[in-house]
């Protein structure tokens, strides 16, 4: 056991803080909306997966292939039905509705699939691991990782490389001059949920085959994700890797020392950044 | 068929009349001058137009179709382009992306075209040079040249600019009254509100006095220039 090796699995392990935060991120960075819910929302989509890979014997990595464009449906109707009417000058109707969509979201999973701690199987691939001498790479942390820089790198490509990403910058930057120049500024924001609920389903996957979840597990990953992006600063995506980096690092080293100091740790690393950084390691230039 | 047709168009914003059943039509390819003095509805009336705002009463009319109740976007897809008195740019979007934005949205054109078709226009417009810089760094005549080209990029049929030569030296002046008759000259229609009298008559062949939200004339811009009422009004105000 070397502080390298503990420092290594952080680091891992930030890599799926920052898939919790990456659609947080991303909702936040266009229509300044926190949406409550994400962490109930990312329980849901491991759910999903769990009834595919328990009903019809699927492969969890099939499984969320399926998942990821049906959390895209379900983020797009949500905010095209629920979301949109919260927005406006006034933050408290975005934060009081997404709250209660957390309450329901919690019973509506208690009462579908009890109370019982779950865990999607992911088979040999969940013991694999690479050896490299004085550190051991586990497979599926690795892979979380490797997805979330990947979700980053694909998420920047889009906001600064596409149509999509430019009508996703200019309605964030003004929402009634860019629908003088054609944007639908509503069907913006549906894509941007979509596209946050398709990344939750990845989050899900790394959740689900990692450790046990429940219908209430989400707030803990909602303050996992929301420190992680405040850490990172608030619309910088890789922002949000540091921060969840920062998180996962934080939280190997206190368990290292006591295995019951491993959360507050994290929460300690992240009153410490807010402390020194007020908005964060990476904030936007200008806002 | 007129370009735009309002009829008897009013809007009220509390006691204060801002728009008190104005009628006026704009054919294809005209020009038209409006002036009034500060606070006559000018911009209110760019608002009704392009549909920020809606009426109290009244019906708008563009492209043969009712657009009374139609939202800014669907105006703005049917050939509506419009420029602010206080340049709103997309700030932290370059320019040659604020123009694609207007570009691929508002004129539905494909990735590779709105590129040729933009950087077209930043010629155009004078702002080739700064097509990658930041739009909240510019300087404020280059922020209303880029609210002209984003206007330009979205192929209006129909160009309302708001006080688009406010605030320049007479010399860039000139160049944007260069630029706005070659704009007009390609078959735009043009509704231009401006102060700068010398710059709106030496482009528009009518000229349209507002005074608390009516209309107090409408006709050449000598014939106006020349009316009593108009010179009391407009004239002893503003001169």
């Amino acid at each position: 056991m070397t502080i390298l090796d503990t420092i290594v699995q952080g680091v891992l392990l930030g890599g799926l803080y920052a898939l919790f935060a990456a659609g947080l991120s991303l909702v936040f960075g266009i229509m300044r909306l926190v949406n409550l819910a994400h962490g109930d929302l990312i329980v849901l989509a491991a759910f999903l997966i769990l009834v595919l890979v328990n009903g019809l014997g699927l492969n969890p990595f099939l499984a969320v292939l399926i998942v990821m464009p049906l959390m895209f449906i379900a983020g797009y109707a949500l905010q095209a039905v629920l979301l949109n009417r919260t927005l406006g000058k006034d933050v408290l109707p975005p934060l009081l509705v997404t709250f209660g969509l957390s309450i329901v979201l919690q019973n509506a999973l208690l009462e579908g699939f009890s109370a019982d701690s779950r865990r999607i199987s992911a088979g040999a691939l969940e013991t694999a691991s690479i050896n490299l001498g004085a550190v051991t790479i586990g497979l599926m942390p690795l892979m979380a990782f490797l997805s979330a820089v990947a979700v980053i790198v694909g998420l920047n490509l889009l906001i600064y490389r596409t149509a999509l990403g430019r009508a996703f910058r200019a309605t964030s930057d003004d929402p009634v001059t860019a629908g003088l120049m054609g944007i639908r500024p509503r069907q913006v924001f549906a894509v941007a949920t979509g596209l946050a609920m398709a990344v939750v389903a990845i989050a899900a996957l790394y959740l689900g085959t990692r450790a046990n979840f429940d219908p209430t597990a989400g707030p803990a990953r909602l303050i996992y994700a929301f420190e992680a992006v405040i850490i990172g600063g608030l619309g910088s995506l890789w922002g949000t890797l540091a921060g969840g980096v920062i998180l996962g690092v934080a939280q190997t080293l206190g368990a290292a020392v006591n295995p019951e100091w491993q959360i507050l740790s994290g929460h300690l690393a992240f009153l410490a950044v807010l402390l020194i950084r007020p908005r964060g390691l990476f904030p936007r230039a200008v806002d | 068929m007129s370009l735009l047709q309002l009829d008897s168009v009013s809007k009220r914003f509390g006691a204060l009349t801002v728009a008190d059943a104005i009628s006026l039509t704009v054919e294809n390819g005209e020009a038209l001058g409006i002036i009034g003095p500060n606070g006559a509805g000018k911009s209110t009336l760019f608002n009704l137009i392009t549909g920020t705002i809606a009426p109290d009463s009244g019906a708008i009319r563009f492209a043969g179709a009712d657009v009374t109740r139609t939202p800014p976007m669907a105006r703005c897809l049917s050939g509506m382009g419009r420029t602010f008195q206080i340049p709103q740019p997309f700030e932290k979007l370059t320019v040659f992306e604020n123009l694609l934005v207007a570009g691929s949205f508002g004129a539905r054109r494909s990735e590779a075209d709105a590129y040729d078709h933009c950087a077209e226009i930043l010629v155009e417009t004078g702002l080739i040079d700064k097509a990658n810089v930041p739009a909240g760094g510019l300087s404020l005549l280059q922020r209303k040249r880029l609210e002209l080209a984003r206007a330009l990029a979205t192929e209006p049929r129909l160009l309302l600019l708001d006080e688009i030569a406010g605030g320049l030296t007479e010399g860039e002046c000139q160049a944007l009254v260069a630029t706005i008759r070659a704009i007009h000259a390609k078959g735009v229609a043009v509704i231009w509100i401006e102060h700068v009298l010398h710059a709106l008559t030496s482009v528009v062949e009518r000229l349209l006095v507002l005074h608390f939200g009516r209309v107090i004339g409408i006709g050449a811009p000598a014939e106006i220039m020349a009316s009593r009422d108009v010179q009391e009004i407009y004239l002893g105000i503003e001169i």
